[in-house]
């Protein structure tokens, strides 16, 4: 459903992603690891739609959406979540939510209808905070919940906008062993529903969700695999692996 | 109890022209209401909408020179001079805003600047309509209907009933879809484009409604004084609007009135009421009223950033 062939980015000097080639099926969870500064942020903002391509095509569900901006990749149903959390802090958990509801359903351009007359967006976000394990902290502002929380809100925010494809980027940055198992739970249950693009550093997160792997070094895919293929392939283990566990 | 308060304010205001017909301080208090309309259409873009625009004396001079020209070209009636000259200043803020908004941070604020000022030049050189020397009107415009907003009393409840449907008109907008996302792209725009919404579009569309509402302040800010001239689109005229928006509160409803209120009134009392032993001191003190405003400006970024209407609002909370 999502195609990239010889994606591109450069900044400056420095090639962040050099001709990506990389496919995501439907219903696959498909992770995308390498190490620090292989260009997997920067694939992932390029796949969404936050960076441009300097180069190259990005296919989705059929439709050339290189040059699309952000928000119609987003309505056609490719959402992504960021590695650093990105989301409305001033706001309450059931208004971020009910935002990105409100995004994909019906215009925005209403101007004096007050959103509380509108209980669907509210019931909706409601569900969502369940689903993402914040049920009963709906009320409570997004700057004042707890890191593992932030987390879930932010991948709750790409869901919301019910997604064929989610980017998810690092999910489980910084959470203690409770809150990624919980993540990797959520992510278990959400992918019947939609396909999954999976950045991660966490190793066991890695092989326990993908259906497969792609490695990504210097910006260049350097292999893509059945999990035990990619755990078996010397030049990953040489270029990735070896490294983060010597480490 | 804000319920209360708003009532209480409105009736006082209602019944103001009754205790003081005719008066200096009846058409203050009309200067007061077209001032504060100005500056809630300002705190639209700049509070609500995360614009920081510094050029909003664009929208007011593009509503004052239009009405005026209509008049000075003989179409008396306020029912085609008023409504062209707050379409033109939508216009001006489409075409404006669709250059901008393509910038960010200091960018927007030096580019919007940039337009006003070329404006600002521009009607300085419409020598058929007074150039520098500004327009004189031989009258206000003329309503029908039994309406003769030639009469102070009823021009100033005309300036209290714009003044009351914007602010109205903001609250609804607020709480609106339309509002909600242009709260939420002030927040973190990045994620509102990243969730779906066109950010772009969006941002314009509140940039051209602040500047519909600044053109009507400017149409009843020229009918006002019946004159108008260059200086209302002179940059310190944006910059006064923006110091009364943040005096009075950045993104809160009541914020632009406030601040209006709080800067007129602040610089009339500095003005026409001499205080002897400020005066001891400092003798030409009344001719600095801005130093006297910049004084408190100062004292409230510093001691209530959220503006008086904020501070108001913090208050009754605690």
């Amino acid at each position: 459903m999502l195609e990239l062939s010889n994606v591109s980015k450069r900044f400056g000097g420095v090639v962040a992603t050099d001709g990506v080639a990389l496919d995501v099926r439907r219903g696959e969870v498909h992770a995308l690891i390498g190490p620090n500064g292989a260009g997997k942020t920067t694939l992932i903002a390029q796949i969404a739609g936050d960076l441009s391509c300097d180069s190259g095509a990005i296919m989705f569900e059929g439709a050339d959406v290189t040059r699309a901006p952000q928000h119609e990749r987003v309505r056609s149903g490719l959402a992504r979540s960021y590695q650093i959390t990105s989301i409305f802090r001033r706001f309450s958990v059931l208004d971020n939510l009910a935002l990105a509801v409100q995004a994909r359903s019906g215009s925005s351009f209403s101007f004096w209808r007050p959103v509380a007359a509108e209980p669907a967006l509210a019931n909706e976000a409601r569900a969502l905070a369940a689903q993402i394990g914040l049920a009963g902290r709906e009320e409570a502002g997004a700057a004042t919940l707890a890191h593992g929380e932030q987390r879930a809100l932010e991948v709750g925010l790409a869901l919301a906008t019910r997604p064929k494809l989610v980017l998810l980027d690092e999910p489980l940055a910084g959470m203690g062993p409770e809150e990624s198992q919980a993540m990797i739970a959520l992510v278990e249950r959400v992918r019947s529903e939609v396909a999954v693009l999976l950045v991660e550093h966490d190793m066991d997160a890695v092989f326990r969700l993908a259906d497969r792997v792609s490695v990504l070094v210097s910006g260049r895919v350097i292999a893509t695999g059945l999990p035990a293929a990619i755990r078996a392939d010397a030049g990953v283990r040489k270029a990735y692996l070896g490294e983060s566990a010597a480490a | 109890m804000r319920r209360y308060a708003t009532a209480a304010a409105l009736v006082l205001a209602l019944a103001f022209p009754l205790a003081a017909p005719e008066s200096y301080y009846l058409s203050f208090a009309s200067r007061i209401f077209v001032y504060a309309l100005a500056a809630t259409s300002l705190n639209l873009a700049l509070g609500y909408g995360g614009m920081i625009s510094f050029g909003h004396a664009a929208f007011v001079g593009t509503g004052a020179y239009v009405s005026s020209i209509f008049l000075a070209e003989g179409v008396a009636s306020a029912w085609i001079g008023w409504p062209a000259a707050v379409a033109a200043a939508a216009l001006a803020a489409l075409v404006i805003g669709a250059v901008s908004l393509r910038t960010r941070g200091v960018y927007f604020i030096m580019i919007t600047l940039a337009f006003a000022q070329m404006m600002y030049f521009l009607v300085n050189s419409m020598k058929a309509y007074g150039g520098d020397e500004g327009l004189t009107l031989p009258a206000r415009a003329s309503a029908g209907l039994g309406v003769d907003l030639g009469s102070d009393a009823v021009f100033y409840y005309v300036a209290l009933a714009a003044l009351a449907c914007a602010v109205y008109g903001l609250h609804r907008l607020a709480h609106s879809r339309f509002g909600r996302v242009i709260q939420a792209i002030r927040e973190n725009e990045a994620r509102a484009e990243a969730i779906g919404f066109p950010v772009y579009r969006l941002k314009l569309a509140c940039f051209v409604i602040a500047g519909a509402a600044g053109g009507l302040a400017g149409v009843l800010l020229a009918s006002h004084g019946k004159y108008v001239n260059p200086n209302v689109l002179h940059w310190t005229q944006s910059g006064t609007l923006m110091v009364m928006v943040i005096l009075g509160g950045v993104g809160r409803l009541w914020g632009g009135a406030v601040g209006a209120t709080a800067y007129l009134g602040l610089e009339d009392l500095v003005a026409n009421h001499r205080v002897e032993w400020i005066a001891s001191v400092f003798p030409n003190y009344q001719q600095h009223a801005s130093l006297g405003v910049g004084a408190v400006l100062l004292a409230i970024v510093l001691f209530a950033p959220q503006g008086i209407a904020g501070a108001f609002a913090r208050g009754r909370r605690a």
